[in-house]
């Protein structure tokens, strides 16, 4: 398999797979949309008296409390999107779907890439919706910010999904997916600027406010936040890059046949 | 063209100590069907995660259809069509939609792919069922669909491995007789088992056993006159 035709032809072949599977399991785009939802009407809500906002970049005025956590609620979406894709990578391995991809002549890495671009392309997908429903909540970013959002989710999407992708390698089954609830996503998303601004957080704790700031969550909130209201924040950008350039690379070498994963794993019967 | 379908040249594997293959030497020569026969945890399912680069085999050679595995990756993938022992169709889909996702992952076009699948279909007699999803099908016919998606890229070899586990007696002659009859066709097999009348006077086999080639040969040199069942249990007990 050879030229960039076929790779093509792979790649469509990935994206395709994923987006069949996605429309056979329509509950999961509404249930990806309820939790940001929740967060949206209700927490917000409950939060807007409570939690005072003062004039933060990219914001030129005051603002409600829903329109500052809707940057931070789409990145949720696709926090939770690469999650979901890390959980069906388990699951494919254990059903033995996984084997069927990875034989395949192409270049793992680009297998893996095409994997990736195909969930943040239902993620991006997800992330419109919701920004549909907060319109017509009232959350009214300028109209041009929900074109210039989409290289900033593709980005975002992509590191995400690179953590996501990491984190199946080092799953070994389906049944360890709580601890990583627990122990990586809930933490990555309070520990960031998605709910609260960072200076609030340095109000309480000058360690928890670097924890948050180095947080590569924050920087992916805050790059589709700044995008959203056209604006362009080098140091999320540069962070986020840099953040699926990494988890990316780490990836690609658990799922390497001669590295990580496959030489850890124990051999199969027969 | 000359090069065997398959061959395993001084293969080792381990698992932190835990030896699974010792030094194995296998040639499936074109249009073959040879079988690998072995009991549970005899290495055969290591050994086809090393032929289908699922792991790497760091010592020892493995060429498919002349292409050296480690070398052009790609170019052996390529030649190789993989049933493996468990079922690896993806049953929210239709027989039609996981072959096409094969044929994709081949870099193979639409419009072949659609040619080749009415071919392979037909050859597996699933011709009606590609509208079907999978999970719809009866175990004998995910096993033929599983066949029909290994056939679409063409491949020298094919690899299966313990592919009636699971089958009824009749689902499992017909699986058997679909394969050997694609040895007609040119395609070479290599069968894993460890059923023995799944195993032809004919067919060339290979003994595995504790990770180790015990014999090889035509498996009506192997039986002799006492038949293969107390020839293979002369040799692993032998062995144990």
């Amino acid at each position: 398999m050879t030229g960039w035709r076929a790779w093509a032809i792979v790649f469509r072949g990935i994206v395709w797979r994923e987006a069949l599977r996605f429309v056979n399991q329509r509950g999961r785009f509404v249930a990806a949309l309820v939790r940001p939802l929740v967060w949206l009407f209700i927490f917000a809500a409950g939060f807007r008296a409570v939690l005072g906002l003062s004039i933060t970049p990219p914001y030129q005025t005051y603002v409600l409390y829903e329109v500052y956590v809707t940057p931070g609620l789409c990145a949720m979406i696709q926090l939770f999107n690469g999650m979901q894709s890390s959980l069906s990578m388990v699951y494919d391995r254990e059903t033995g779907a996984m084997r069927t991809l990875l034989v395949s002549p192409a270049p793992r890495w680009f297998l893996l890439l095409s994997k990736l671009m195909a969930g943040v392309f239902v993620s991006i997908l997800q992330v419109y919706a919701f920004l549909l429903i907060a319109w017509a909540w009232d959350v009214r970013p300028p109209a041009p910010g929900y074109l210039a959002i989409l290289p900033a989710l593709v980005l975002s999407g992509l590191m995400l999904g690179a953590l996501g992708l990491f984190v199946s390698s080092a799953i070994r089954q389906l049944e360890n997916f709580a601890g990583v609830m627990n122990f990586l996503i809930f933490p990555m998303f309070f520990a960031s600027s998605a709910l609260y601004p960072l200076w609030r957080m340095k109000e309480s704790s000058e360690l928890l406010y670097w924890i948050c700031a180095l947080n590569p969550f924050t920087h992916a909130v805050e790059l589709i936040r700044f995008a959203l209201y056209l604006r362009f924040d080098p140091t999320s950008f540069l962070v986020t890059a840099g953040g699926f350039a990494g988890f990316f690379a780490a990836a690609v070498y658990m799922y390497d046949p001669a590295k990580g994963l496959w030489v850890r794993r124990k051999g199969q019967a027969g | 063209m000359d090069n065997p379908a398959l061959e395993v040249l001084g293969v080792s594997h381990a698992f932190g100590r835990v030896v699974a293959l010792r030094d194995v030497e296998l040639v499936v020569p074109r249009g073959r069907f040879v079988a690998l026969l072995g009991i549970n945890g005899a290495g055969k399912t290591t050994l086809f995660s090393l032929v289908t680069r699922l792991y790497d085999n760091t010592s020892g050679v493995i060429r498919v259809a002349g292409h050296d595995l480690r070398r052009a990756p790609g170019k052996a993938l390529a030649r190789l069509g993989v049933v493996f022992q468990t079922r690896a169709l993806d049953s929210d889909l239709t027989v039609a939609q996981n072959l096409s996702y094969h044929a994709a992952l081949h870099g193979i076009d639409r419009a072949t792919a659609r040619a080749r699948m009415a071919e392979v279909l037909a050859q597996v007699d699933l011709a009606d069922k590609a509208g079907m999803k999978v999970a719809a099908l009866s175990g004998g016919q995910q096993r033929r669909a599983e066949i029909a998606r290994a056939l679409l890229n063409r491949p020298d070899l094919l690899l299966l491995d313990e592919a009636t586990t699971g089958l009824d007696v009749r689902s499992r002659r017909e699986v058997l007789a679909l394969v050997r009859g694609l040895t007609m066709g040119g395609v070479s097999v290599l069968w894993a088992t460890h059923i023995l009348d799944e195993i032809a006077p004919e067919d060339l086999v290979y003994v595995l056993h504790q990770g180790a080639v015990l014999a090889h040969g035509e498996a009506r040199d192997l039986a002799g006159a006492e038949g293969l069942t107390r020839a293979f249990l002369t040799l692993t007990e032998a062995e144990a």
